[in-house]
C-alpha cells in the first residue's frame, strides 16, 4: 500500500511477449492519455522483459511521457513471483496514483498478485474509466477526482461504479478492445527511465517448458461486418444460419456469451464484457437479447441490426434497425434476397425512391 | 505419501436468473432473493483435488465462505467425495472485496496447510477472477493460473495452462495454489451412498437455527445452547459435524477484514434502463427484408 500521492502518475502495464506489445497496452496508452491530462500528471508505461528497448518509442508515440523500463535475462519470460515484484518495487519507488493493465491471461494473473502484495483495491474487466468525485455513504466525507472504475456486475442488470479512495495506487483491469486506440503520432518521443532489477531472494519456483501459442482463429476486431447469434439460436446446428449469413456477407461470426456457454459456438467467437470488443461497420445480433455485457462489446458498432422474436428484447435498446421475428425465417429470407440480385436492386430502387 | 488438498468453493447467485426484484436499494444483491448455485469452476477444482488423492491419496478439505446457506455447497462436495468441509461464516465478514475475502482464506487456509489449494478460476457472480492469485500471494505459495492438465511428482507438480491464444507447460514446485478452468475435466456428479449419509452433515448455526425451532420460544437460551452442544457432540460422533469457523477462530485482524479491510468502495450503481423504440423497425417479411438491405446497399454499408 502506498499513501495517497496526488501528483502520482497515470502508469500503463505495457505487456508484451517475446519483445511484442500487443494491442491492449496502447488501447489502455490512449485512455490513460486522457485520465493523465485531466489530472495534469504524466502517463507512463511500465515495460519489463529481456531486450525490450525498442519498443519504447512506440510507447512514446502512443502518448507516453516516460517509459519505466525494467530489463534482465530472467524477465525474458512472463513469471508470476518475478514480475510481481519488479512491478511492486517500481509502485513503491515512484508512488503512481492510477496504475492499468489488459485484462489478459497475463494481467489477470500480475494484477491481482501485485494488488494484494500492495494491498490496495483492484477492479476486473472495466467498460470504461472516468475521473470524478465520490462522496462515502457513511462517512460523508468528499474526496474529488478519484478513478471511476465502471463494470456492469451480476448477470448485467446493473452498472456499478468502484472506487479505491484511501489505498492506493487505484488500479483496473480493461480487456482488449474496450479502449479506442488512437492513432501513433510519429514525431512523438518520451523519456525512457531505466529501473534497476533487484530480484534478490525471489528464487522462481516455476519453470516454463514449453509455450504454444496460436494466432486468434477469429479475427473480429478487424471485421467489417459481424454477423452474432445468442442463445435464441436454439442449437449449434441451427447456429448454421449465422454462419451462412456471415458467408455471404463477407464477415466475420460472433456470438453472446450464452451462446458460447451453450457450445452453440467457440470461445474465439464471443462478443462482450469477457468476450471481444468490437466496433464494425455493421453488426447484425440474430437471437441475441442483449445483457448489458453484450451490449458493452458491440453498442459501439456504427450500424446495428437486431433480429429477435421478443419485441422487448433490450437488444433493440441499441439497435438503429430491428426486425421482429423468427431468425429462423428472416435469416434464409435475407439469404434469399441477396442472392437474387433482381429483387434486390428492385429494393435498392425502392429505396432510392423512398 | 498423499497430498493434502484444501479446494475454495463458493455459493453463487445463477446470474443466468437474476432480476431487478433481486437488487437492494443500495445496489447490493439480495441473495436471498436468487437460487444460488455451486460455482461451476469450483466444481472442477474439486474434482481435480479428488482425483490427487484418487491417484496419490491424502486428503481433500473444502473451504467455504459465506452465509450459513453456504452449507449447501458444502454438502454437496461431501456427496462428490471431499473429506472434511468447513465453513467460515461471520458477521464481521460482509462486504468484502476481493482484497478482504483473500486475506480471509489465507488465515483460514494456513491453520490447514495444505500442499495444494485448488480455486475454480472465476466465479460467476464477480467474474474477477482475483481471489484465487490474491490468495497464493498471501500464503506464500507457487501461483499457477488456468490448470487444465495437473501431474505430480513428489514436490513438483507439472502444469497444463490455458493461456487463451494457447497453452504453456510449467513446472512448478509446492505448495501451491492452482486456479483450475473449466475445460479441465468433467465433475464427478454425487455418489447416492455418500448423500444418503452425508445428507444429514450439519454446521453448529444450522443446528442452533434447528434447535431454536423445536424448543420454541419459551425455552431459556442457556437450555438452547446446551441443547445445540449436545446434538453437535453426537454429529460429531457420526462424523456429520461441519466444522464451522468464525474469524476469531482462525485469527484474523479485523482491519483486514469486512468493509474496513476492503479498499475498493462502491460509488454508484445504475440500474440499466434502455430507451427502447429508437430503432428503425422492418416487418419480417421478403419485402420488409429486401428494403432493410436495400437501404443498407445504399449506404454502402453491405454490397
Amino acid at each position: 500500500m502506498i499513501e495517497v500521492n496526488r501528483k502520482g502518475e497515470v502508469w500503463v502495464f505495457a505487456e508484451q511477449e517475446a519483445g511484442h506489445l500487443s494491442d491492449v497496452p496502447l488501447e489502455l496508452l490512449s485512455k490513460g492519455r486522457e485520465l493523465a491530462d485531466q489530472l495534469g500528471v504524466p502517463l507512463a508505461a511500465v515495460l519489463v522483459g529481456n531486450k525490450v528497448r525498442p519498443l519504447c518509442a512506440t510507447l512514446a508515440q502512443h502518448g507516453a511521457d516516460l517509459v519505466y523500463l525494467a530489463e534482465d535475462g530472467v524477465l525474458s519470460h512472463y513469471q508470476t513471483a518475478s514480475y510481481t515484484r519488479v512491478v511492486c518495487d517500481l509502485i513503491t519507488a515512484y508512488k503512481p496514483q492510477i496504475c492499468l493493465f489488459g485484462a489478459t491471461a497475463i494481467g489477470r494473473d500480475l494484477a491481482p498478485t501485485v494488488a494484494s502484495a500492495m494491498k490496495c483495491g483492484l477492479t476486473a474487466d472495466c467498460t470504461d474509466l472516468q475521473i470524478g468525485d465520490h462522496t462515502d455513504a457513511q462517512t460523508k466525507e468528499h474526496i474529488s477526482k478519484l478513478l471511476l472504475q465502471i463494470r456492469p456486475a451480476f448477470g448485467g442488470n446493473i452498472i456499478a461504479t468502484i472506487v479505491n479512495p484511501h489505498r492506493w495506487p487505484q488500479m483496473a483491469t480493461v480487456r482488449e478492445g474496450v479502449m479506442r486506440m488512437t492513432v501513433a503520432e510519429a514525431g512523438r518521443t518520451g523519456k525512457t527511465i531505466k529501473f534497476p532489477v533487484n530480484l534478490a531472494g525471489v528464487d522462481l519456483p516455476t519453470e516454463v517448458l514449453e509455450s504454444q501459442r496460436r494466432a486468434k482463429k477469429v479475427n473480429l476486431k478487424g471485421a467489417r461486418i459481424i454477423v452474432a447469434g445468442g442463445a435464441g439460436v436454439g442449437s449449434r446446428d441451427q447456429f448454421r444460419l449465422i454462419w451462412d449469413l456471415a458467408n455471404i456477407l463477407g464477415g466475420a461470426v460472433g456470438g453472446s456469451r450464452a451462446a458460447v456457454d451453450l457450445g452453440y459456438v467457440d470461445h474465439d467467437h464471443q462478443v462482450g464484457q469477457t468476450g471481444t470488443t468490437v466496433r464494425p461497420a455493421l453488426y447484425i445480433c440474430c437471437g441475441v437479447s442483449g445483457a448489458v455485457q453484450h451490449r458493452a462489446g458491440m453498442q459501439e458498432s456504427a450500424k446495428i441490426l437486431a433480429i429477435n422474436i421478443d419485441k422487448d428484447a433490450p437488444i433493440f435498446g441499441v439497435a438503429h434497425y430491428g426486425i421482429v421475428g423468427d431468425l429462423n425465417e428472416v435469416i434464409p429470407r435475407m439469404i434469399k434476397t441477396i442472392r437474387s440480385g433482381a429483387s434486390l436492386s428492385d429494393a435498392v430502387t425502392g429505396a432510392s425512391k423512398a | 505419501m498423499g497430498y493434502n488438498c484444501v479446494v475454495c468453493v463458493k455459493q453463487v447467485p445463477d446470474t443466468k436468473r437474476i432480476t431487478g426484484q433481486a437488487m437492494k436499494e443500495d445496489g447490493t444483491v439480495n441473495r436471498a432473493a436468487l437460487p444460488a448455485i455451486f460455482n461451476p469452476e469450483d466444481l472442477n477444482a474439486l474434482e481435480e483435488a479428488l482425483r490427487v488423492r484418487d491417484q496419490h491419496g491424502g486428503t481433500v478439505t473444502v473451504i467455504a465462505m459465506g452465509l450459513p446457506a453456504a452449507c449447501d455447497v458444502l454438502r454437496d462436495s461431501l456427496f462428490r467425495g471431499a473429506d472434511r468441509a468447513i465453513l467460515i461464516t461471520d458477521r464481521r465478514a460482509a462486504a468484502s472485496d476481493t482484497l478482504a475475502t483473500s486475506y480471509i482464506l489465507s488465515c483460514a487456509v494456513r491453520k490447514l496447510k495444505p500442499d495444494l489449494v485448488f480455486c475454480g478460476r472465476q466465479a460467476i457472480d464477480g467474474d474477477t477472477a482475483q481471489v484465487g492469485p490474491q490468495l497464493a500471494e498471501k500464503l506464500g505459495y507457487t501461483l499457477v493460473t488456468y490448470l487444465e492438465e495437473l501431474e505430480l511428482d513428489g514436490p513438483m507438480a507439472r502444469v497444463k495452462r490455458n493461456i487463451g491464444n494457447g497453452y504453456e507447460r510449467v513446472r512448478s514446485r509446492l505448495p501451491a495454489l492452482f486456479t483450475v478452468m473449466e475445460t479441465a475435466n468433467h465433475p464427478r456428479p454425487p455418489a447416492l451412498l455418500k448423500a444418503l449419509k452425508c445428507k444429514k452433515a450439519r454446521a453448529p448455526v444450522e443446528i442452533a437455527k434447528a434447535v431454536d425451532g423445536t424448543l420454541g420460544a419459551s425455552a431459556t437460551p442457556e437450555a438452547k445452547s446446551a441443547e445445540t452442544a449436545r446434538r453437535c457432540s453426537d454429529m460429531q460422533t457420526q462424523n456429520l459435524l461441519i466444522t464451522q469457523w468464525n474469524l476469531d477462530d482462525i485469527e484474523a485482524d479485523l482491519g483486514w477484514c469486512g468493509g474496513a479491510g476492503s479498499p475498493t468502495k462502491v460509488n454508484r450503481i445504475q440500474s440499466i434502463v434502455l430507451a427502447g423504440g429508437d430503432y428503425k423497425e422492418f416487418p419480417p417479411t421478403d419485402s420488409g427484408v429486401a428494403s432493410l438491405l436495400g437501404e443498407l446497399i445504399q449506404d454502402h454499408t453491405i454490397g
